[in-house]
Parts: structure tokens; sequence; C-alpha cells
């Protein structure tokens, strides 16, 4: 607020008679607010409503929201397309499990689980930023394969069959169930405030400028690894404590799921059909992948095969996604840029 | 004479990958396509020749008659339509296009083939070797398999530096805008770079079928050392391609020799260790400013 405050006086003692000004907000944010705040109360309030069946599906739809959101701001904002992200969530997998082994309440393992990620994402960014394009999505590959090969070699965390995470069993099958939800819900709406300020920070304005080009941003000073780097550890940040809600809502951890690739095709589809680079997008590719696999769970793996062949058309033929059909009418829940309104224009 | 063997054998599965990467490299090279369905296209290869051949007994030799030249054709089409396509919308999208054919293909193959691995028959060719020394044991199919994928990197080193279409390829490679200034159909040379980039890939997934057991999933694995040998190698090099495909058998069988369990984690480790050493390969064609 004070920021913009500041802006409107620079504004006008630059410029004569109705100066410009800059805005960050839109109508449509300033609009959603409001419904944001009751839709969060009611999700809240959600496990005191339905059964515990509804919320475990709800567990699973913020866990892809969270892994959706963080790839997006991978791919879609730093061009780092990776597809190696389960490395992390594999990770905060078995940090929850070790943990949890080690005496930590799991919930309490869930943070630290996530912090642990990033902090093993450093020096693994040194390794990866090696390599370009998608040379750079083999090469997440193959350290996620490497991962998962030396965690199933510590007979003490299951090997290759995976073992239960302990410390759960204490609690009541409903209350478990509630408290795992409201944690799911609290990392996805962390992950959402946490990619909005990075978005809207110095990180975020390199990014955009490195989106446009790289060769230009890095000739007007923009630390351009850096702000990749930067990135990356968020996303392993995201993904790890995805991980740690995938570890303590199935109460076990399975080397062959959790390290699995099909969780980087998932991300990848709901963000190419939610539509990249935007931060509504994820969500609302996470809601189409949500209903197709419900509504084609009895057809083995053909929601696979129609959200891969929705997902390519998508890649080659609308490239922003569904929210980019939205976009026509420049909606912006989640404004990141910079608008400069005219001086004679004024007007929104 | 244990760790003899398993070099030799190191040797000849460098052949397979070395086979595997070869469309890679050239898809790469020429195209700029880094396709992450490469796995499982050859996958598919071995599917196609499961389903065609009359019997599951038949020698699959003879899918190696009409599988590459089937895929020959796919990938000129897949070439003038998606692929081309997807190029003109920059490099990553081509990515997330073939990641989204990959898992296309996985699941298809898996709807249609069930997830059970299946393998190709050779007849008695599986168990026929010659033992040169009392510990050493070089299996006929295998050897075959590091001689074609020498003959098959040869001939197509041979056809690009050596006929027109070749040279036409190469000028794509440099260059697309200056390439079509000068006169080439650039689509349609993209294609055949395409085509012989399929049917290679073809012939390997045959290789593999014939070589070992192969499920829906097994592409990932297979693009994932086909990928090594190519930057282990150093790209757009087709010899540092065969050098890195060696390189990678190698550490995957001494892996084993040493711990049977290890050996694909020593292979993915060796190329991490070199990835860190010596990012542009060993063999690079180019030489970076």
């Amino acid at each position: 607020m004070a920021e913009q405050v500041e802006l409107d006086k620079r504004a006008a003692a630059t410029a004569p008679a109705r100066g410009p000004r800059i805005l960050r907000s839109t109508r449509a944010s300033r609009w959603a607010i409001g419904p944001g705040v009751v839709a969060l109360a009611v999700l809240g309030y959600l496990p005191y409503l339905v059964d515990p069946n509804s919320t475990t599906t709800l567990v699973n739809f913020f866990i892809l929201l969270v892994l959706g959101m963080t790839w997006n701001l991978l791919a879609g904002y730093a061009g780092l397309v990776s597809v190696g992200q389960q490395a992390y969530i594999g990770i905060g997998a078995y940090a929850t499990l070790w943990f949890a082994q080690h005496g930590v309440e799991p919930f309490v393992a869930l943070p630290i689980a996530a912090v642990f990620c990033a902090v093993v994402a450093f020096p693994l960014s040194w390794l990866v930023f090696r390599l370009r394009g998608g040379y750079f999505a083999i090469g997440t590959w193959v350290v996620a394969e490497v991962l998962a090969l030396l965690t199933i070699r510590d007979s003490s965390l299951g090997g290759g069959t995976g073992t239960n995470v302990p410390g759960l069993d204490g609690f009541d099958p409903v209350v478990l169930g509630a408290i795992t939800y409201w944690a799911a819900l609290a990392v996805a709406v962390l992950t959402l405030a946490g990619c909005y300020i990075v978005l809207r920070s110095r990180v975020g304005l390199a990014l955009t400028a490195v989106r446009d080009d790289e060769t230009a941003a890095r000739a007007v000073g923009v630390l351009v690894p850096r702000a990749k780097r930067i990135v990356y550890l968020v996303a392993a940040l995201g993904a790890g404590a995805a991980g740690a809600l995938l570890a303590i809502s199935q109460l076990n951890v399975q080397p062959n799921n959790v390290y699995g690739v099909q969780w980087s095709a998932y991300m990848i589809f709901v963000v190419l059909i939610g539509g990249i680079g935007t931060l509504e997008g994820p969500i609302i590719g996470t809601i189409v992948f949500f209903v197709l696999q419900q509504t084609l769970s009895d057809q083995g793996a053909w929601y696979l095969i129609i959200l891969g062949s929705v997902a390519v058309v998508m890649a080659v033929w609308a490239r922003r996604g569904l929210w980019g059909l939205l976009d026509r009418w420049g909606l912006r829940l989640f404004p990141v840029g910079y608008r400069v309104l005219g001086a004679r224009s004024g007007r929104l | 004479m244990n760790w003899i063997n398993a070099i030799i054998q190191g040797l000849m599965l460098g052949g397979l990958f070395a086979l595997f990467a070869c469309g890679l490299s050239l898809l790469f090279g020429v195209l700029g396509i880094i396709n992450l369905a490469h796995g499982d296209l050859a996958v598919l290869g071995a599917y196609v020749a499961v389903a065609l051949l009359p019997s599951v007994h038949s020698n699959a030799l003879w899918a190696l008659l009409f599988v590459p030249p089937m895929f020959a054709i796919f990938g000129y089409g897949a070439q003038r339509t998606l692929l081309q396509r997807s190029m003109q919308s920059g490099p990553l999208t081509t990515l997330l296009v073939t990641f989204g054919l990959s898992v296309v293909l996985q699941n298809a193959l898996q709807e249609g083939f069930s997830a059970d691995s299946h393998s190709l028959s050779v007849g008695s060719l599986v168990t026929k070797a010659f033992h040169p020394a009392s510990s050493i044991s070089i299996s006929y199919l295998r050897l075959g398999i590091l001689v074609a994928a020498v003959i098959i990197l040869v001939t197509v080193q041979l056809f690009l530096a050596g006929t027109s279409t070749g040279r036409q390829i190469r000028a794509l490679s440099d260059d697309v805008e200056a390439a079509s200034i000068v006169g080439i159909n650039t689509r349609h040379v993209a294609g055949v770079a395409a085509a012989i980039a399929f049917a290679t890939v073809a012939v390997a997934g045959l290789a593999d079928g014939m070589y070992a057991q192969f499920a829906p999933t097994s592409g990932s694995q297979l693009l994932l050392f086909g990928f090594e040998a190519v930057i282990i190698g150093g790209l757009g090099s087709l010899w540092g391609t065969l050098l890195g495909g060696c390189v990678l058998g190698l550490a995957q069988t001494i892996g084993a020799q040493a711990d049977p369990t290890i050996g694909v984690l020593v292979a993915h480790l060796v190329f991490l260790a070199i990835l860190a050493v010596r990012p542009s390969g060993l063999m690079p064609a180019t030489v970076e400013a």
C-alpha cells in the first residue's frame, strides 16, 4: 500500500495534469479477494461438513496442485523444463519417513523435510544447470533415477518395497484424515502465496526479462543464474512438501511411487492444460485433471491417454492453455506485472 | 578373466545403446528436437513386431524387413505434421509434445498389450555363442547387434557426408533459413532426417526386444541411456555417440561384475561424473568459445 502511494506521489510530481499511474492490482484481483477469503474459509471448515473419503481425494488434489504450481514456476517462468521433480517428491517422502523413524512427529517432520529438499537441491542445481533445454530435462531425470537407486539400497528405509510411516497409528482415523487435509490445504495455500511473492519480487521481474530475451536480460545486468537457482530451490521446497504429504496421507512410502516419472507427467499435463506461465493455469489444470481422472477411473489408463493427447494439442495449438482462452478479457486474479495507466486515458 | 568378460559384454551392450542413441543424435543435431518419446518409439517398434509376426515363435529377424520401413514412413509423417508445427513454437514446445506422446504411447501399449513383459524370439540364435577362452562367452546375437550398430552409424555418417540429400540435411542443421534461400525444400529434408531417425530407432527397439524382455514402460530406461550416450559422446557427433554408448555399457557391466545390484546405478553415476567434469562430452563436434 505504502509503495503504491509512493508511486502515485512520484507520478504526480513528474507528470503534468493527470500523471501516469503504475498499478500492480487489477479490478478482477481486487474483486477476487472477498470470494477468495470465503472459499478459503469453506475449504478450512470442510472436514466438519463432508465424509473423510472426500477430504482424502482433496488431499491428492492439493498435492497435485502444489506440484503443478511449482513446476509452472520452473518451466513457465524460468524456462527450466524439468522431468525430474520426482527427485524431491522422493526425498521429501523419505525424509519424513526417516524423521518419523527417529521419533519426530510426522506433521512436524513435513516442513523439515521440505527445507531439507531445498538444501539438497542447492548442490544438485550446480550439476544440472550445466545442461540446457532438453538436456536439462534429461539430466534432472537421471538425478531422480540415481536418488531412487541409492534410496532403495538402504534397507532401514524399506529397500525396494518401501515401508510404513511410524507415528501415525496413534491417531483416530477421522482426526488423522482431517489433520492431513489441513496440512495439505496449508501447503497449497503457502505454495500459492510463495509463488505469488516470488513472481512479484525482483526475482519475478528478472524471470520475466529472461523469458522475453535471455541475452538482453544478461546484457542489462540481470543475474540470470541466480534467479533460476532461486526458482529451482523454491520448486524443490514445494515438491518436497508434496512428497511429505504423500507419505503422510498414504501412511507408507514406496520408492516406485514417490520417485515415479508419472509425477512429472501429471505436473506437465496440469500446467499445459491450465495454461503455462500463469498462476491461475495450474489451478484450472488440476481441476480438469481431477474431473477426468474421477470420471474415467474405471477405464484403466485411458484418462492418461486422453490427458496426454489434450496436452499435446494444447502445447501446439493453444500454447496458453484454458486460462489463455479466458485471458482475452484481460482477466488476472494474481497480477504479477506492472501496468502503466496513461496520462490521458486514466481508465482501467 | 571374469573382468575381461565383463568388458566384452559391456562393449556389446554399448553397441545397443549407441544404436538407440543414433536417432536421438540425428534428430537433435539436424532438427534441434529433443525427442522424449524416443524410448517409447523403440518399444513400440518391438510391439509392432509382436503384433505383425505370424506367431510368437516366428523368428523376429524377419521384422527387420518391415518394421524399420514402416517407422521411416511414420517418422516422415510425424515430422511433416506434428513435429514441424511444434518446432515453430520453440524448443520447449517440442519437449512438451514429445513427453506427452511418450505418456500416450506408454499407456496405449499398456491398454493394448497389458503390462506383462514380452520378448522377441530369434530361434536358436539366442543361445548360440563362441568361447575364445574358458570364462569368456560371446553371444552371436549380441555381437551381431554391436556390428549392426557400427554399420548403421557408419552408413548414416557416409550418407550425411557423401550424398546430395545428406548435404542438404547438414545444410539444414547449420541454418534453416539459408538452406531454404538456396532452394532446399527444408520441410521435405527435415522429414527425410526424421524418417532415418525413426528407422534406426525401430532397429534399436527390435534389437532390444531380442536382447532382453520389454514392457510398455521400458522405454524410459532406454531413453535415459540413449541420451547419456549422446551427452557423454558430445552433442552432434555420431562417433562420440558410439563411444558414449560403449562407456555406459562398460560402466554397467563392470559395475554389475562388482555387485550385481549396482550396474545401472554405476552407469548413471559415470554419466553424472562426466557431466560434472566435462559437460561438452568426450568428443564434441563443435568447440564452444
